[in-house]
């Protein structure tokens, strides 16, 4: 483990949410580790990769050290190809242009269901979150990558509140309520590599980061995740990739 | 509880209107007589961008009540027109202090407390609800927020619907209609031809929707410059009744090309307002709105320095 650099939970997270992505793609990227990641993946092996952000922005191209502090500020702007209504951009998922979206929430369930609404109880909740803001749009027009600390609380059998569809109560229900296309192909947490069943839709793991174990995923989360007959180790994190990133974000704002 | 209005209420409301090019110009406290206490307000630009934050300073100055707002996506604004009493109701699909602050203590406060009523909706979601109503047409059909709780949260507000034409079943939305806009621009003429540079967001579908539409422009020019740039100009006159001269008028937040967010202000209101989201935050008003006799003396309080450092960021975006 000595080689291996010291990276954060939000370094991790960024570093294999960007490996997941593939050159020419066409992504839709919220701020934070969204942006992070896809900004990794154009300086690292997808220099043709098309982000697109919910203020209205095509062909992003962040600059280091000028990390937008929304996807809806002028920052986002420079250097990207076009710019655009809010529902334009938003449209062009609909219309079926962007391959992966990206996505975070409080809560996640088994079904890659996204919660970004209300703690607790609907009517009177604990506690009032802000909302789905594009998420929702996102999650119900796309695949899409999640990407979140993985946490108990975090990780739980039944989100409080679906904002974003994903497997919704698994199998083909998604489909079935009215959503052919889209669903969460793979969750990047600091513990591993998840995706979904074939057949259920159900959370399984697809490969741990080293030295975890699957106590320790299995403490950690709030379900039963399915375990196949073998579970790869990720390949470790590069000084590389965390230069790139805190060349990014030298003032640590969102890799801290 | 159906919220959209008959094409006949909205048609008549334009035919109502003086379309005809005359002087609009106002101070900010007259534009602010021409939103009644109980009105449905639309608030243009997103998150911390182009929002009409001078506008909104003279609603609560002036003390409207009741009012009934929407917006894309709300932060310091959230807070304000939430937190100071002025609105009992939003509609819009975010709501919190900015990305890197999180939540709002002060919005949490008043919508967990059920003080104020947040409408939830995806952003796409309020986007085709204002292109409706900026259309004429009652509803949208939409691919999104079906099949999740946001669905079942809406129950009654919206719809599903088999396309006529392919049987495929499709989620309406309602249109959204504003009694009011308030939209913040880069540059306007007296008569309200507008121009905005950079992210129009949802603005001009809101400008279309609303019965009557309050600019304020960070300067007023003349309609000769205008017409040297009409492919700059996205809100026609004829769609609005008020034209207000506010420059810095999205102070704290950013105008594109002319200013960037004053973080260090906001990084200080948040801890305050956060820390102490009641007692604190009326603290906060009374620094803010009430003490300040007009709009340059709010910015004296944010600071030329910083006032200064967030133009020279602002202005970076057109540097090589």
């Amino acid at each position: 483990m000595t080689d291996r650099p010291e990276a954060t939970a939000a370094e991790v997270l960024a570093v294999y949410s960007a490996r997941a992505l593939q050159n020419g793609q066409v992504v839709f990227a919220g701020v934070g580790t969204p942006l992070l990641a896809a900004s990794l993946a154009q300086r690292l092996d997808c220099p043709e990769l098309t982000i697109l952000f919910e203020g209205g922005i095509i062909g992003a191209w962040v600059e280091d050290g000028r990390l937008p502090p929304s996807t809806n500020d002028q920052r986002c702007t420079r250097l990207s190809r076009m710019v655009l209504g809010s529902s334009e951009v938003m449209l062009m998922m609909q219309r079926g242009y962007v391959d992966i979206g990206f996505l975070g929430g409080a809560q996640i369930d088994a079904y890659g269901n996204l919660n970004s609404s209300f703690i607790g109880e609907t009517a009177s909740p604990r506690v009032r979150l802000p909302g789905s803001g594009g998420a929702n749009d996102i999650g119900s027009l796309t695949d899409y990558i999640v990407s979140m600390r993985h946490e108990r609380r975090r990780f739980v059998p039944k989100v409080d509140f679906i904002t974003t569809p994903g497997f919704l109560a698994g199998g083909t229900s998604r489909g079935d309520n009215g959503l052919p296309y889209g669903g969460c192909r793979l969750v990047v947490t600091d513990l591993g590599l998840f995706d979904f069943a074939p057949e259920t839709r159900r959370m399984r793991a697809r490969a741990l980061h080293a030295g975890v174990t699957r106590d320790e995923v299995a403490d950690n989360t709030g379900f039963d995740v399915h375990w196949p007959d073998e579970v790869p180790v990720t390949s470790p994190v590069t000084l590389r990739e965390l230069e790139i990133l805190r060349r990014l974000d030298p003032e640590r704002i969102f890799i801290a | 509880m159906n919220s959209v209005r008959a094409y006949r209420d909205i048609r008549d409301s334009v035919g109502r209107r003086d379309r005809s090019m005359h002087d609009k110009t106002m101070s900010l406290a007259e534009a602010a007589a021409l939103v009644p206490d109980g009105a449905s307000l639309g608030i243009g630009g997103s998150i911390m961008s182009r929002t009409p934050m001078a506008m909104i300073w003279q609603l609560i100055k002036s003390g409207r009540r009741n009012l009934n707002v929407s917006r894309s996506m709300m932060s310091t604004d959230g807070d304000w027109v939430v937190g100071s009493g002025i609105a009992d109701r939003i509609e819009t699909s975010w709501c919190a202090q900015g990305i890197s602050w999180g939540l709002s203590k002060v919005a949490r406060d008043r919508f967990e407390t059920g003080a104020v009523v947040y409408e939830e909706w995806s952003h796409l979601a309020m986007g085709q609800r204002y292109h409706a109503g900026a259309m004429g047409v009652p509803f949208m059909p939409m691919r999104t927020v079906i099949g999740s709780d946001l669905e079942r949260l809406a129950a009654g507000k919206v719809g599903r619907s088999t396309c006529p034409f392919t049987g495929e079943e499709v989620l309406l939305v309602p249109a959204l209609n504003p009694e009011v806009a308030i939209i913040h621009v880069q540059r306007c003429d007296r008569f309200g031809n507008a121009q905005i540079d950079g992210l129009p967001f949802m603005d001009i579908d809101l400008a279309c929707a609303a019965d009557r539409v309050i600019l304020t422009t960070e300067e007023i020019v003349s309609t000769e410059q205008i017409r040297r740039a009409p492919e700059r100009t996205r809100i026609p006159f004829f769609c609005v009744e008020a034209v207000v001269d506010v420059p810095f008028g999205s102070a704290p937040h950013e105008c594109f090309g002319l200013y960037e967010p004053m973080m260090r202000h906001l990084d200080r209101y948040v801890a305050r307002a956060n820390s102490d989201p009641r007692s604190g935050f009326e603290a906060l008003m009374t620094e803010l709105v009430h003490e300040p006799a007009d709009w340059t003396q709010f910015l004296e309080r944010i600071g030329v320095a910083e006032l200064v450092e967030a133009m020279g960021r602002g202005r970076s975006i057109y540097r090589d």
